[in-house]
């Protein structure tokens, strides 16, 4: 069956911005969909609000709307296009659920839209919990014992049926959200409120625990002719009760004979073809019962997932480019598989490897969330390997998360591994309750003398996975012990994964002198081909990882290859943004006529499709990793100012080693990072800063914060995402954050700067060829400073900023970059009190808004850098002017608190969110309001906005409010701030505190009676007060605005959304509007001057 | 010679069909769920030695009774530890399946080499008479609807469920047995096994398996009975340059365009095209293999009597392809 005729033009959706739970996995999904949809000659139309993916990039669909992910957004889109079909199933839970809505309110039966992939039967019947339960009855396959409830009282009468623990699935959500486990009845009360308040449908299922059982998955593919395939198995070292995307998982599965396999197999494709995933591919969940076999069915996903993802990259087959032919009505025989290029892709592929995932977490970010892991996912990011072995994965996979463990290592001291003591009861206690260290704890009961069986009767993993484990420890006591270390005790050693700071570790050396020991006997890792066959055809793509075996599989490309250091696992600071920019970039050396090679660990990611470079590593990215590659390859260079702190951080080593490093040199990296070498270069290019200074001991940070003045803002050196960088305003303090903050890097010192209270930031990203420096764009911060520039939403041409003062940035930052030498990339982040310029800080590498601003104006900076690195000049390329752009954008950060229960929301220095979205449109307020949207915090057109801000906040808070009144708002306030207001003269209703009565603030908000909320810290009486109020707006989904500025540009959103007609329009038209010769290249239209702003 | 299934080491090494090999395995990890009871394609072990990347010293399934490498060594078979298995399967890729000797030392010594050249090459070799059973033996109820001979060329145990799952009852043959002898047993069908060596070896087959098939009884064969009902037609077969051995071959049924993914073991194929068995007018080609376009299915143009070259009973690999079995009970039924 050929592809279809009758459809010409496509829509697909986005998942939106990044998320717990739909992560960079959708644009790599995603992608590959688009292209290979236009390849087979559609016409694609792409809605998605995330700037920062590939997908979203001009050249990848035909039409690219950068818009909210919405049923209201995606509908104009759809009224505009007229697309024949929408392909709902490769962005996630968001796009399904907009589809289905669309589908159900009749937009798509009204434009002739074709939901093609899954129709709106199949989704609805895997994702509502009563359907599926009942067509698995159907087919004779069990789920576990459950009911499917709407309410409170409705769960509560169900229970009786039930024993506890309890385990609560919400319908329609991703990542397990509002999911949860309850062990009592109290437990299960707050469960459920919150399960059903997450659920877009209002119903969630209860299922008795099948805690501790197996966990496997099995990757499904269909075609519209019936034909399935499997394409990969995954067991779960983690057991039931951890989300899969929070477990470690190995590929294929371990311990499942045949027998057991094929039986998983069957059900499987029972279970497409019951469903009726009509052409594409699913995701179907198992647990196992260890003692019996007993196999039950959890979930199916009937679209691409985080574990497709994960599945495409385990075997080389692109699930995601395979089932968006399938939609278009190929037979899965009808096309090749793309790695060997001779065989179809109607097969199911075999691995002659093992691999590993494993989560990523950011509870630093969160001290006082709740880390428990449970079946709502908490981890951010993940790192993959492949070895030829469990335990040589295993090992790569951890050292690959970049979490300063060289493999399955303890950590310094117990508290690391998040135990409060290193005895064996203290860790036997900890071991029952999995969290994010488990894997570590695990270690130290075995060093502790605790035994493989009783390990596994506390955590219910596997007895094969512990007693691989128990064979690492026994391999590094012998190494230890030793007496002389040789040629096969290195060898059998690096068989097992053990990288060579674990063997310097283990021998009391050092790191490099282990290597050279090991480089003097000539042992290195060889690298295999990933080849979806096990070696029994020819692969014609270079898909590599190492291993320490005998064959090495890769052709180096010598001076024709320029290496390119991913950015390894996500996590909050460092996300998909960097990924962007290293594809970008790589995409631009190929077509320089480079061959390219790309080395991540993120399975997640585009960098890490086989088709995007020409050779892919799929390695840590750690010193040692690198250098083996390097080793082999003799590349011309290597690129590390894309991927973020990862690769910028083996710079230095790097160069030691004596590879060449592209662009910016190191050495200028050094010069921007010192904080004494980059204090003198300010002070001689005349720019501002705050008064500042460096500290190694807690004693020179008092000293240097009396000088500089409170309030003053610490943070190590060598941080990305602000972790634990704090505003301190008193030297206890001070001494406070001092001690703990001091071990994050004892090689750097801790940097204390002034905090300029009330200034506004602008961040500058910019391209250097060495001599000439243009500016990518000038972003002002919507947040005022002290929150950290990741999390603050901004915009893009500033307003609100004198001319003359955006080009004194320009102009500082063009001095920067010339000063420095930067070859590539920088950006500059600027604080503007009454008029003065400060700098902040200077990074002479690719920054997170790259994608935003390239984005933003069409102008693909990574590309432009790829292209000066290998030393082509800005004039050359036609670069000479600053883009311009007639109309605004909009940034906004998206955070994750809705997953992380008992997190405060409240912004500050320390970076918390996971993604971003963008708004574009002719004029601020609307640009703002559609970025909101898109960031799922869609502003009231009317109503009430309750207002409750601290003392200082209430002169900026009177004209805000003024203004929301004139709209026609009811204005309430807690008693001071109504007391201020009142006396103004602004018409305002007084809301009790919560501990001044009922019915109070957070009544009022759950109630439904708040439709909008600003709120400013009170100060320590109330805090938790404002704590209280905030996570209610949360859960009760009321949205809410935490400083005066974001308040001030939501009422310009509102005031855009009540009088402006709402548009939608493609980048492709954005640009040719920007394009258009004789355009004057002024400030775009915006809703008059600002007032109240600071 | 190599297999790439992922699970299922232990019907593997059970099966008939490898007797007198080698096998190297693609699949690293094997051990993992140590050996049970239940999963045995024959009585013992039938490899001659075994190549793995890791052999897993403790294993972990509710159904094991034992380890994998305890077994094995109390049977007497080899396994090489600690091989770049890849390395070995491009090799043989390339080069094709070969003799292999498994002998201490990191080089070979003269007294291996000299007791490998002296080891027979697989073309010309007959090794189904010796993997077939002596004796005849009934499978299954007597009260079982259909009965059936079978011929036992080194039959997988799973033939003999699949067919007692289907109300059959099983009359096991010796390889040499005459026509005379099934025409005495009465039986509703007739079924020729898989089995190892050279079809073409198996000379003494071929007149019975014509002879038998011609009187019309409902005939069917898997694998090295696919390729002697080939033969007995006056088709050819040709050794393949690796063979396919695994569970992911996918093949398709013509007269359908679905696609079946497959358990395979096979060195040797019949020849021909998607439309005729090379030499064997009477023979239509029912399934191919989308791989290498080689013959997976044939069927008689007026007989009822078809044969596929993959593994409808599977154990190990994908169950595509059982219906199978049900076709030919279906054929029994219409007689």
């Amino acid at each position: 069956m050929p592809k279809r005729t009758d459809i010409k033009r496509i829509l697909l959706i986005g998942s939106g911005p990044i998320v717990i739970g739909q992560g960079a996995e959708f644009d790599y999904s995603g992608t590959q969909a688009v292209k290979a949809l236009k390849e087979e000659g559609y016409e694609v139309v792409l809605v998605n609000s995330n700037p920062a993916t590939i997908m979203t990039d001009p050249e990848i669909a035909d039409r690219t709307y950068i818009e909210p992910v919405t049923p209201e957004w995606v509908a104009r889109v759809i009224e505009r296009e007229r697309p024949d079909a929408l392909l709902p199933t490769m962005g996630g839970q968001t796009a399904l659920n907009v589809a289905m809505a669309l589908s159900e309110d009749g937009t798509l039966a009204k434009y002739g839209v074709e939901l093609i992939g899954a129709d709106a039967r199949a989704i609805r019947m895997a994702e509502d919990r009563r359907e599926f339960a009942l067509a698995m009855e159907r087919i004779g396959l069990k789920t576990p014992a459950g009911v499917v409830v709407k309410s409170v009282a409705e769960a509560l009468k169900a229970v009786e049926t039930l024993e506890y623990p309890i385990i609560a699935r919400p319908s329609f959500t991703l990542g397990g959200t509002g999911g949860g486990i309850a062990y009592n009845r109290a437990e299960l009360e707050a469960l459920i409120e919150r399960a059903l308040d997450l659920s877009p449908v209002h119903s969630t299922l209860l299922e008795q625990s099948v805690l501790g059982w197996k966990e496997f998955e099995l990757e499904v593919m269909r075609d519209g002719f019936d034909n399935v395939v499997i394409v990969c198995s995954i067991e779960n070292l983690d057991p039931m009760g951890v989300h899969t995307g929070d477990s470690i998982t190995v590929a294929p599965a371990m311990t499942l004979t045949d027998r057991e396999y094929q039986l998983m197999r069957d059900a499987s494709i029972a279970i497409i073809r019951e469903i009726g995933v009509a052409a594409g591919g699913c995701n179907i969940q198992f647990a196992v019962n260890p003692e019996t076999g007993e196999m039950l069915v959890i979930e199916m996903n009937p679209r691409v997932s985080r574990s497709s993802a994960l599945a495409s990259k385990a075997t080389g087959f692109p699930i995601a480019r395979i089932g968006a032919k399938l939609a278009v009505g190929y037979r899965l025989d009808e096309l090749p598989n793309d790695i060997t290029k001779t065989t179809p892709a109607s097969f199911e592929p075999v691995l002659d490897y093992v691999v590993v995932k494993c989560p990523r977490f950011a509870f630093e970010k969160f001290p006082e969330a709740d880390a428990r892991l449970t079946t709502q996912m908490k981890s951010v990011g993940e790192s993959m390997a492949i070895g030829r072995t469990f335990k040589e994965a295993f090992q790569k996979g951890l050292r690959a998360l970049e979490i300063d463990r060289p493999g399955w290592t303890v950590g310094q001291t117990p508290v690391d591994d998040r135990l409060e003591a290193g005895d064996a009861d203290t860790i036997r206690a900890a071991l029952g309750t999995p969290m994010p260290e488990r894997i570590f704890q695990v270690k130290r009961a075995m060093l502790a003398g605790v035994s493989v069986k009783e390990v596994h009767g506390l955590t219910n993993i596997d007895p094969w996975f512990l007693q691989q484990l128990a064979e690492l420890i026994a391999a590094e006591a012998e190494f230890r012990a030793a007496p002389a270390v040789g040629a096969p005790q290195l060898r059998s050693m690096k068989r097992m994964g053990f990288s060579d700071r674990q063997l310097a570790d283990l021998r009391g050396k050092k790191e490099a002198d282990i290597r050279a020991e090991r480089w003097a006997l000539g042992i290195h890792p060889a690298y295999k081909v990933v080849d979806t066959c096990a070696g029994e055809f020819p692969s014609k793509t270079p898909y590599l990882y190492s291993s320490y075996d005998e064959e090495n599989e890769s052709e180096p490309l010598g001076e024709a290859g320029i290496i390119i250091l991913g950015s390894g696992p996500n996590r909050i600071g460092q996300g998909v943004e960097f990924d962007y920019c290293c594809v970008r970039a790589g995409l631009a050396l190929r077509d320089l006529g480079y061959r390219t090679i790309m080395i991540n660990s993120n399975p997640e990611t585009v960098s890490t499709d086989f088709d995007i470079s020409d050779k892919l590593y799929f390695e840590p990215l750690t010193l040692e990793d690198v250098l083996e590659i390097v080793r082999l390859e003799q590349p011309k260079g290597v690129v590390v100012q894309l991927g973020g702190q990862t690769p910028l951080k083996l710079a230095k080593g790097l160069e030691a080693a004596g590879v060449k490093i592209l662009g910016t040199s190191p050495e200028a990296i050094d010069v921007a990072e010192d904080r004494r070498r980059f204090e003198k270069l300010a002070r001689d290019l005349g720019v501002e800063q705050p008064p500042n200074g460096t500290a190694t001991s807690v004693e020179q940070a008092v000293a240097a914060a009396l000088r500089i003045g409170y309030p003053v803002l610490v943070r190590p050196s060598y941080v990305l995402g602000g972790r634990a960088m704090k505003i301190v305003y008193d030297e206890p303090s001070l001494r406070d954050y001092f001690d703990r903050a001091a071990r994050v890097a004892p090689e750097h010192p801790v940097l204390i700067d002034r905090f300029l209270e009330d200034a506004m930031e602008v961040d500058v990203d910019a391209l250097c060829d060495g001599k000439r420096c243009v500016i990518g764009g000038v972003m002002q911060h919507i947040e005022e400073a002290g929150i950290h520039s990741g999390d603050s939403a901004c915009v893009l041409p500033p307003f609100a900023i004198d001319a003359a003062v955006v080009e004194t940035m320009k102009r500082h930052t063009r001095d920067f970059a010339v000063a420095l030498g930067v070859v590539g990339l920088i950006n500059v982040q600027y604080a503007v009190k009454s008029g003065v310029v400060y700098v902040l800080e200077v990074n002479p590498r690719g920054s997170r808004t790259v994608p935003f601003v390239s984005k933003a104006t069409g102008v693909s900076l990574p590309r432009l850098a790829a292209a000066v690195m290998v030393g082509h000049s800005l004039g050359d390329l036609g670069m000479t002017d600053d883009p311009q752009v007639p109309y605004v954008a909009v940034k906004e950060a998206v955070f994750p608190f809705t997953k992380l229960p008992n997190v405060d929301t409240l912004l500050g220095p320390e970076m918390k969110s996971t993604g971003e979205v963008m708004g574009i449109d002719d004029t601020f307020g609307m640009a703002y309001a559609k970025a909101q949207i898109g960031a799922d915090g869609a502003l009231p057109l009317e109503g009430s906005v309750f207002v409750t801000v601290n003392d200082h906040d209430k002169p900026a808070l009177l004209p805000i409010v003024q203004r929301f009144h004139k709209m026609g708002f009811r204005i309430l306030a807690t008693s001071g701030t109504a007391q201020y207001l009142a006396s103004r003269g602004v018409p305002v209703e007084s809301v009790l505190k919560v501990w001044e009565g009922r019915p109070n603030a957070t009544d009022l908000i759950v109630s439904g009676a708040v439709h909008l909320l600003i709120n400013t810290p009170l100060g320590k009486i109330t805090a938790r007060d404002d704590y209280h109020i905030r996570r209610t707006a949360l859960q009760h989904r009321v949205p809410y605005t935490t400083t005066m500025s974001a308040a001030h540009a939501a009422c310009d959103a509102i005031d855009a959304l009540r009088t402006r007609v709402r548009t939608v329009r493609c980048l492709q038209e954005w640009y040719a509007q920007a394009a258009v010769p004789g355009t004057p290249a002024t400030q775009p239209g915006r809703p008059g001057p600002a007032p109240g702003r600071k | 010679m190599f297999t790439t299934n992922l699970t299922g080491y232990q019907e593997v090494f059970t099966d008939p069909s490898y007797t007198g090999q080698i096998v190297t395995m693609t699949a690293p990890m094997i051990g993992n769920y140590g050996i049970n009871q239940e999963d045995l394609e024959s009585s013992k072990p039938q490899v001659q030695g075994i190549l793995v990347r890791e052999l897993s010293q403790e294993y972990s399934n509710w159904r094991a009774s034992g380890s994998l490498g305890e077994w094995l060594a109390g049977k007497g078979i080899p396994v090489v530890e600690g091989v770049d298995t890849r390395r070995l399967t491009r090799y043989l890729r390339e080069k094709g399946a070969m003799r292999g000797i498994v002998a201490e030392g990191d080089t070979p010594s003269d007294d291996a080499r000299k007791r490998l050249e002296a080891s027979p090459k697989m073309e010309g070799l007959d090794l189904a008479s010796a993997a077939s059973i002596t004796k005849e033996r009934v499978v299954g109820s007597a009260k079982a609807k259909y009965h059936i001979v079978a011929y036992d060329f080194g039959m997988k145990e799973n033939i003999l469920r699949m067919f007692n799952s289907l109300d059959c009852r099983v009359t096991v043959v010796p390889a040499k047995t005459p026509a005379a002898r099934v025409r005495e047993l009465e039986p509703n069908g007739l079924f020729l096994s898989n089995g190892p060596g050279d079809p073409a070896a198996v000379t003494y087959a071929m007149p019975v398996i014509r002879e038998l098939a011609a009187s019309g009884l409902p005939t069917f064969g898997i694998c090295l009975g696919h390729q002697l009902i080939g033969l007995a037609f006056g088709g050819e077969t040709t050794k393949l340059p690796y063979g396919h051995r695994g569970g992911n071959h996918p093949v398709r049924e013509i007269e359908t365009g679905r696609v079946l993914i497959t358990s395979q073991n096979h060195g040797f194929a019949v020849r021909g095209t998607t439309k005729n068995v090379t030499g064997a007018k009477e023979l239509e080609v029912t399934h191919v293999n989308l791989n290498d376009g080689s013959v997976e299915g044939l069927r008689h143009r007026t007989l009822p009597t078809f044969a596929v070259q993959y593994h409808p009973e599977a154990s190990p690999g994908p169950h595509d392809a059982r219906k199978h079995f049900q076709e030919f009970v279906q054929a029994l039924d219409s007689q």
